[in-house]
């Protein structure tokens, strides 16, 4: 308040040199927007005439957009360039010479194991996020129920899969499931089970790499649900209680419903995630036995990088756009709807 | 409906004690309220009715049965929380219907009586909205359709007025009292608000650091309080407090508040305080409109004497007057007429009919 007349006269001193106008009257914007609830003077300030520029470096909008400038930068450079140019390159040929328009994918619609490549991907993401979810569930009421003495503890370890980078913990998992001297064989066969050959048999390895996808993703999950747990009022459990409800009815009624936007938002993004998943297949797998453990990414990078097609493998992963489309319009629709209630 | 009956219930949270042996019976149709202030275990001892808390020892019965051990969705009670905790994903109807839906009544029947439910508390348009769009005194109607609905067989509330401003307090305190004159259902409330209990109660528990201090209808409590506790806890201004000593004067009994002031008891009280040691530290109880200003006419047992105001309050049908007597703060109520201003001197007179008269070291009321 005290240096709003010094910037006054410094507008007034100086009125032909336009930048030292704009800079010195942020200042002045700046300082009117900190005091902007504390009284009447401020408004008088703001009622000051203005040329356009200073007017339109003025606005909240524009210094907000200047703030959020290097964002969306950092987004163009590393998100809208590589998209809209996967775009381009899915339109060349083989060696990228000539434009053939829809030709990559009129190839690929053609071909048996694009088709199980789709299907594969979807079969994987949809098991792996309902279990990871699942698990997550599960696991978050049991550590919601530990004493809050206790709880940080549990809540620590059980973060672990998910803060180990993926790719060094799939390749324990690699060696767990080692078809003869890993240690899951090991176990089986004091019970006479076995040798599973984990990664070789084609309903095995699919088991497989959902299995690991789910072990990296269900504590994320589970710190998501068990955040949503914490957040509902256990009033509404009493309530519920003196209602008549029992443990079930409690987490069909109550917690269901009052999770209900958080499960939507982390199934979306875990869907996301999942669909696009490459480094755990590619090191379980690479997509074998008989491409039967290919997701998009998996298969793009095969086609693409080691097929030396890129433009194919443009096709491929560019593919995988309207499928998550689709799902994030519906996940999304009903989280708008429901925002409206809690 | 049924009658409730406590039974040495103790509430222990490790080594805390925090209901420390109640005993208490209500009748059926009763509306008893729990007051106190906040740690006195009142809302603990309603939880434990409810089911929500374990006792730690004694017997809880309903209707005669003891339900120590029965989980609450099979005591038959509804409850009324502070905070309403309705269903927020759930409109108006779905959270009354909530419990009979649960017990798979049929539809005709539920309908029936959420109609009639919300007739009662005219929240008829209501009943497609959700709790959002509703205001505090609409959720509260809510929460207590909810517990209509059920038809229960007690009523609890816990302090379901707390979160409402003051106006609408007194408007659904009305509300609540009227309901209970058409349901009849017997009726455990608990509030730590004096006037909201002395206003609903056929009986008022006052408790006190997990104890039942006193039981008794609100005038009971009022006009003849126990101990020192309840003597101040009930009455807007509070009860003064004026230390003080029993004398013999010319076969007189008189009571000395100071160097100066001593008054001659009333016969009644003279006799009723005959056989108090006249050694003992004492406490003057007198409410503020036993203070008021001094008139020609005495009557007896009506002491006047002078003395200067620090504070008036007036509040319009009333002046509220606070001076100090021996160093020990007192309030009084006069006329708004009468004349009082801050600083100034006045005869005030006090009516010795209605003191009572405390051990100051017990708090018991003699």
């Amino acid at each position: 308040m005290v240096l709003r007349p010094t910037v006054r006269m410094h507008l007034r001193s100086r009125p032909i040199w336009p930048t030292a106008h704009s800079t010195s009257h942020m200042k002045a914007h700046v300082m009117a927007d900190i005091v902007v609830e504390q009284g009447r003077a401020v408004r008088t300030a703001s009622k000051r005439k203005r040329t356009s520029l200073r007017n339109a470096m003025g606005r909240k909008s524009t210094v907000a957009f200047f703030l959020t400038l290097p964002l969306i930068l950092l987004i163009a450079l590393l998100v809208l360039y590589p998209a809209v140019y996967s775009v381009h390159l899915a339109t060349l040929n083989k060696s990228m010479q000539r434009f053939v328009g829809f030709g990559n994918f009129t190839f690929l619609f053609n071909r048996d194991t694009f088709w199980m490549v789709v299907k594969q991907s979807c079969i994987f993401a949809v098991t792996a996020v309902f279990f990871k979810a699942l698990m997550g569930f599960i696991v978050a009421h049991f550590v919601h129920n530990i004493p809050a003495k206790g709880q940080r503890k549990w809540r620590g370890m059980l973060l672990v899969p998910w803060v180990i980078p993926p790719a060094m913990s799939t390749l324990a998992w690699l060696w767990l499931f080692d078809p003869s001297y890993s240690a899951f064989n090991y176990t089986l066969s004091f019970f006479g089970i076995g040798p599973i050959n984990w990664l070789g048999d084609t309903s095995w390895a699919r088991f497989s790499v959902i299995l690991v996808n789910v072990w990296y993703g269900a504590p994320f999950f589970m710190i998501m649900y068990l955040a949503a747990l914490k957040s509902v009022p256990d009033q509404l459990y009493e309530a519920a209680a003196i209602d008549g409800a029992n443990w079930w009815q409690k987490i069909w009624f109550i917690t269901l419903p009052m999770m209900r936007n958080i499960i939507a938002i982390t199934t979306l993004f875990s869907l996301i995630v999942t669909f696009a998943n490459f480094d755990i297949v590619r090191i379980l797998t690479s997509g074998g036995p008989l491409d039967r453990t290919h997701l998009f990414a998996t298969w793009a990078f095969k086609v693409g990088i080691e097929g030396s097609d890129i433009p194919l493998g443009a096709s491929v992963s560019l593919f995988m756009v309207p499928i998550l489309a689709i799902a994030a319009i519906f996940i999304l629709r009903d989280v708008n709807k429901r925002g409206n209630e809690a | 409906m049924a009658d409730v009956t406590l039974r040495k219930v103790i509430k222990r949270y490790d080594d805390v004690e925090a209901v420390r042996g109640i005993d208490l019976d209500i009748a059926d149709h009763e509306f008893i309220v729990l007051v106190g202030p906040s740690g006195c275990g009142k809302s603990t001892t309603l939880r434990m009715i409810a089911g929500l808390e374990d006792i730690s020892d004694g017997d809880i019965m309903i209707g005669g049965d003891v339900v120590n051990d029965v989980p609450p969705k099979d005591r038959d009670i509804a409850m009324v929380f502070q905070n309403y905790a309705l269903y927020p994903h759930m409109t108006v109807a779905e959270n009354m219907s909530f419990g009979l839906r649960l017990k798979h009544y049929p539809k005709a029947e539920i309908n029936a009586r959420v109609t009639e439910a919300a007739r009662l508390l005219d929240i008829t348009d209501l009943i497609n909205r959700k709790p959002k769009q509703l205001s505090g005194g609409q959720r509260q109607r809510v929460a207590m359709g909810r517990a209509i609905v059920r038809n229960p067989k007690v009523f609890l509330f816990d302090e379901p007025l707390s979160n409402l401003d003051a106006k609408l307090r007194v408007q659904m305190r009305i509300e609540i009292k009227k309901v209970h004159q058409k349901v009849r259902t017997t009726t455990v409330y608990v509030t730590h608000d004096q006037v909201e209990a002395m206003t609903l109660a056929d009986r008022v528990v006052v408790m006190n650091k997990g104890r039942i201090e006193q039981i008794g209808t609100p005038n009971e409590l009022y006009h003849k309080p126990a101990t020192r506790f309840v003597a101040g806890f009930i009455g807007s201004p509070a009860m003064n407090f004026i230390p003080c000593r029993l004398e013999d004067s010319g076969g007189k009994l008189q009571i000395r508040l100071a160097d100066r002031i001593a008054f001659a008891l009333p016969p009644a009280r003279a006799v009723r305080y005959n056989a108090l040691p006249r050694t003992e530290n004492l406490l003057l109880g007198l409410r503020p409109e036993h203070l008021t200003e001094s008139n020609a006419h005495l009557e007896p047992g009506v002491e006047s004497f002078d003395t200067v105001l620090d504070v008036t309050e007036p509040m319009g049908m009333e002046t509220l007057v606070y001076f100090g007597l021996e160093g020990t703060p007192v309030c009084g109520r006069v006329n708004p007429n009468a004349g009082a201003k801050d600083g100034a001197p006045m005869r005030l007179a006090m009516d010795l009919n209605n003191m009572h008269l405390l051990n100051e070291a017990t708090g018991v009321v003699l």
